[in-house]
C-alpha cells in the first residue's frame, strides 16, 4: 500500500500545472448559468480542447489523453487547485461521452464525441419528468417508431443546462407493452432546436435559469441517435448514472481545492476568533482528503479489473453532497455580515452545493441501495 | 500508486481475523475487566506469534518493523475483535524507547515486547492515567524532559469501558530511563504512533457495532417484518457505513504518510465514526443493547473509551487545521 506516483503521473500533474497556470483567466468568469456565462465557459471549453484537456480520460482519437483514473484525478485536483472554470460541457463529457464509448456505435463516436470535447455542442441530460424524479423508471414521455427513426412525445423536467445548450440525451418509453417500467425504454440523443421541442428556462433558487423544462410534441429522432438497442435503455443509462453519482459530477480535487480555500478563509479572518467554526473547517479539510484517498483506492481497485462494488457510488454521492453543503455554509459563516452578500463565489458554491442531496438521485433513494445492496438489508415497499 | 493493501497485507489481516474470531475474545475481555489477566496473557503470546508485536520493534531488536501500514491493518482486526489490554501503549511504547539516543533501554525492553513477553503501559501526556497498569510490566511517563519507568501505580479506576482499567503511575518511585529534549521528540513520535493505532481499534470497533447490528435488524422482527426492512432504520445504518467506509482511507494514509495532519485526520474521522456507530448499535438493538450482560457493550462503550483516547476530536481538528498547508 503506497501513495507513490509513478514518473509518468507526476510528469502529467507537472505538465497540467503549467498549462493551467498559463491559461485559466485570471478575472472569474461570469456565473455560466447566464447567457453571457455559458458563452464565455463555452469558449473556455474550446481553449481546453484546443491543447487537448477538455477530455483527458478519452481516447486519443476523439481528443482525450487516454488518461489512467489516477491521472484523471491528478488532472482534476490541478484544475480545482488552479481555480479553473466550472465545466459548462460536463454532463456529455462526463454522462453522455462515457455511454457512448461503452455502448455507441463507431458512427456516433466519431460524430458525437469531437464537437462534445471542443465544446461545439453543449448537451444537456433529461431524464426526470414530472411525474417520475426518484422513481425515474415510472417515466412517460414517449418515443414511437416512425420511418427511419422515433417521434417523441412528453415533457421532461429539470434538465440541467438545457435553458442554453445544444443538444440533449433521454429515455424514452418506447416498448409500452413491456411488462416492468424498468424495460421498453430507449436511450435517445435529440436536438434542442429540433422541430417540435420547446425550452422554458426554470429558474433555480437564486434566479439564474440553471435548468428548464422540455415539451416535446412529434420530435423526429433518426435511428442513427439511438443509443445502444431499443428497449434497453435503462441498462444503457445505469451505467452512466453510477459514474455521475460516483466520482465523475464532483471530483475529489474539487473539494481538496474548496477545503484548502476555506481554510485560507478561517486564516484570513483571524484564525481562532471562532472557535467553533475551526472545527468545521478541519472537518472540510478531514472530509475532502477522505474523499481524496478513497478515490486513489478505488483507482487502485478499477486498475486491478476490480469492478465497484453495487452501491458503492451511493455512498460516495451522499459523503460529497453533503460535504458540499457543510463546507459552503461554514464558508458564509465566517464571512460574517458579508456573508449574505450573492455576488461571491462562496454564495453561488452555496447554491450549487444546495442542489446536490436532491440531483443524481436523492441522497434518501442513495441510502436506500446503500443499506440494501452494501450491508444487505431486506428491501422495502418501493417497487 | 497502489493505495490498497498488498495480497501480503491482506493475508496476514485475515490470519488475524480468523484467529481472534475463534480466540473467544469477549470472554477473555470480561475476564480481563475482573483482572484476571491469565486469558488476556495467553491471548497477547498469541498475536505475538502471529507476528503482531515484532511489527512494532526494528530488526535490531529482533522485531521487522517499525511498519505502521501492517499495524494500522492489524489494529483494526483487534477492534473488531474487543481484544483488552495496552495494546496501543505497548506499541507506541516500543517506538519511544527506539527513539531515544541511548539504545540501553531499547535493547532491554524491545525483544520481549517482539516476543510478545512484555506488556508496557505508557501514561498519557501531561500526568495523565495509564492503561492496565496493573497488567502491564512497567509504565512508562514522560516528565518534563524525563523519561521515567514506573513499576508501582494508584488505585485502579474504573474506566466507562469496564475492559479498560486507569490507574496513576507512581513517580515517586520510578526509575529514569533518559533525560533531555530528545525524550520529548521521541514521546511526540510515541503520542502519534499510539493515535494511529488507537484509530485503527476504534475503526475495528465501528466496524463490529455495524456488523452485529445489521444482524440484528434483519432477524429481528416487528409488525410482521425484519426492522431492518423500515427506511428509517436502514437510512441511519447506511449513514453509519458511510462515516465507516470514509474514514478507512484516512486510517491508510496516515498510516502509509505519517504526516501529522494525516494522522490526526485519521483519528478524528475514526473516533467519531466508531462512536456515531456505537449510537447506533444501540438505538437498533433497543434495551437489548443497553445491558451489560450482552456482548455488544463490549464494543459500544469501546468506543466511546477510544474517541478520547490518544487525541481528542478537538485536539485532532486544532491539529488538522494547524498542520495542513494553504
Amino acid at each position: 500500500m503506497d501513495l507513490d506516483f509513478t514518473p509518468e503521473e507526476r510528469l502529467f500533474r507537472r505538465q497540467a500545472r503549467e498549462w493551467l497556470a498559463a491559461h485559466v483567466p485570471a478575472v472569474p468568469l461570469p456565473s455560466l448559468e447566464t447567457a453571457e456565462g455559458f458563452a464565455a465557459h463555452r469558449a473556455w471549453e474550446r481553449r481546453l480542447a484546443a491543447d487537448r484537456w477538455s477530455v483527458v480520460s478519452w481516447p486519443a482519437a476523439y481528443g482525450g489523453r487516454d488518461a489512467t483514473l489516477v491521472q484523471w484525478l491528478v488532472f482534476e485536483e490541478e484544475y480545482h487547485a488552479a481555480g479553473a472554470p466550472g465545466r459548462v460541457g460536463q454532463n456529455g463529457v462526463s454522462l453522455l461521452g462515457p455511454t457512448l464509448l461503452e455502448h455507441g456505435t463507431e458512427e456516433q463516436r466519431d460524430r458525437v464525441l469531437p464537437p462534445m470535447a471542443s465544446g461545439e455542442v453543449i448537451w444537456a441530460q433529461a431524464w426526470s419528468e414530472p411525474e417520475a424524479g426518484s422513481d425515474l423508471a415510472s417515466l412517460r414521455s414517449t418515443a414511437t417508431r416512425t420511418d427511419g427513426g422515433w417521434l417523441l412525445c412528453g415533457q421532461k423536467t429539470w434538465s440541467s443546462r438545457a435553458a442554453f445548450a445544444d443538444r440533449a440525451f433521454g429515455l424514452f418509453r418506447s416498448h409500452p407493452e413491456a411488462p416492468r417500467p424498468h424495460q421498453g425504454l430507449t436511450y435517445l440523443m435529440f436536438g434542442l432546436d429540433a422541430p417540435g421541442v420547446t425550452v422554458r428556462p426554470i429558474a433555480r433558487l437564486d434566479g439564474k435559469p440553471a435548468f428548464a423544462e422540455l415539451f416535446l410534441d412529434d420530435v423526429f429522432v433518426p435511428d442513427a441517435d439511438v443509443v445502444g438497442a431499443p428497449g434497453d435503455g435503462w441498462r444503457v443509462a445505469m451505467s452512466t448514472a453510477a459514474d455521475e453519482r460516483g466520482l465523475t459530477l464532483r471530483s475529489p480535487g474539487r473539494f481538496t481545492a474548496s477545503a484548502r480555500r476555506l481554510a485560507a478563509l478561517w486564516h484570513a479572518r483571524g484564525g481562532d476568533a471562532d472557535p467553533a467554526a475551526a472545527d468545521r473547517v478541519a472537518d472540510a479539510l478531514i472530509g475532502a482528503r477522505a474523499y481524496q484517498l478513497a478515490a486513489y483506492a478505488g483507482a487502485a481497485r478499477a486498475a486491478e479489473g476490480g469492478a465497484p462494488r453495487a452501491g458503492a457510488s451511493s455512498l460516495t454521492k451522499v459523503f460529497w453532497s453533503e460535504l458540499d453543503i457543510a463546507l459552503h455554509e461554514t464558508a458564509l459563516d465566517l464571512l460574517g455580515p458579508l456573508g449574505e452578500a450573492a455576488g461571491g463565489p462562496w454564495a453561488e458554491g452555496w447554491v450549487f452545493a444546495l442542489a446536490g442531496p436532491v440531483y443524481a438521485g436523492t441522497n434518501e433513494i442513495q441510502r436506500d441501495i446503500v443499506a440494501e445492496r452494501l450491508l444487505g438489508l431486506p428491501k422495502g415497499r418501493r417497487r | 500508486m497502489r493505495f490498497l493493501p498488498t495480497a501480503e497485507q491482506a493475508d496476514f489481516v485475515r490470519t488475524l481475523d480468523r484467529m481472534l474470531a475463534a480466540a473467544g475474545t469477549p470472554e477473555t475481555a470480561r475476564a480481563w475487566a475482573a483482572g484476571e489477566h491469565g486469558g488476556g496473557r495467553r491471548l497477547w503470546a498469541r498475536l505475538a506469534d502471529a507476528g503482531l508485536f515484532a511489527l512494532a520493534v526494528p530488526e535490531a531488536y529482533d522485531g521487522f518493523g517499525p511498519r505502521p501500514v501492517e499495524l494500522a491493518l492489524a489494529f483494526v482486526e483487534l477492534g473488531r475483535h474487543a481484544v483488552p489490554g495496552p495494546l496501543a501503549e505497548t506499541v507506541a511504547a516500543a517506538a519511544l524507547l527506539d527513539a531515544l539516543p541511548d539504545p540501553g533501554p531499547a535493547e532491554e525492553w524491545l525483544p520481549r515486547v517482539a516476543a510478545g513477553r512484555a506488556l508496557l503501559g505508557l501514561a498519557a501526556p501531561e500526568g495523565g492515567r495509564a492503561l492496565d497498569a496493573d497488567a502491564a510490566d512497567g509504565v512508562l511517563l514522560v516528565s518534563g524532559e524525563r523519561l521515567l519507568l514506573a513499576r508501582e501505580h494508584g488505585p485502579v479506576e474504573a474506566s466507562l469501558d469496564p475492559v479498560r482499567r486507569l490507574a496513576l503511575p507512581r513517580e515517586d518511585t520510578a526509575a529514569v530511563l533518559a533525560t533531555g529534549p530528545a525524550v520529548t521528540a521521541a514521546a511526540a513520535r510515541a503520542a502519534d504512533r499510539a493515535t494511529l493505532v488507537t484509530a485503527a481499534q476504534a475503526l475495528g470497533v465501528g466496524l463490529a457495532l455495524l456488523a452485529r447490528t445489521v444482524e440484528h435488524v434483519r432477524r429481528r422482527h416487528q409488525f410482521g417484518v425484519p426492522v431492518g426492512s423500515f427506511q428509517a432504520v436502514k437510512h441511519r445504518l447506511a449513514d453509519t457505513l458511510i462515516a465507516l467506509e470514509f474514514a478507512r482511507p484516512l486510517l491508510h494514509g496516515a498510516a502509509v504518510t505519517g504526516a501529522g495532519a494525516d494522522v490526526a485526520a485519521a483519528k478524528a474521522a475514526c473516533g467519531e465514526a466508531a462512536y456515531r456507530a456505537a449510537r447506533t448499535a444501540l438505538q437498533l438493538h433497543g434495551a437489548l443493547g443497553y445491558t451489560a450482560e450482552y456482548d455488544l457493550s463490549l464494543w459500544l462503550t469501546k468506543a466511546r473509551a477510544l474517541r478520547s483516547a490518544w487525541g481528542t476530536p478537538a485536539r485532532c481538528r486544532a491539529r488538522v487545521l494547524a498542520e495542513t498547508p494553504v
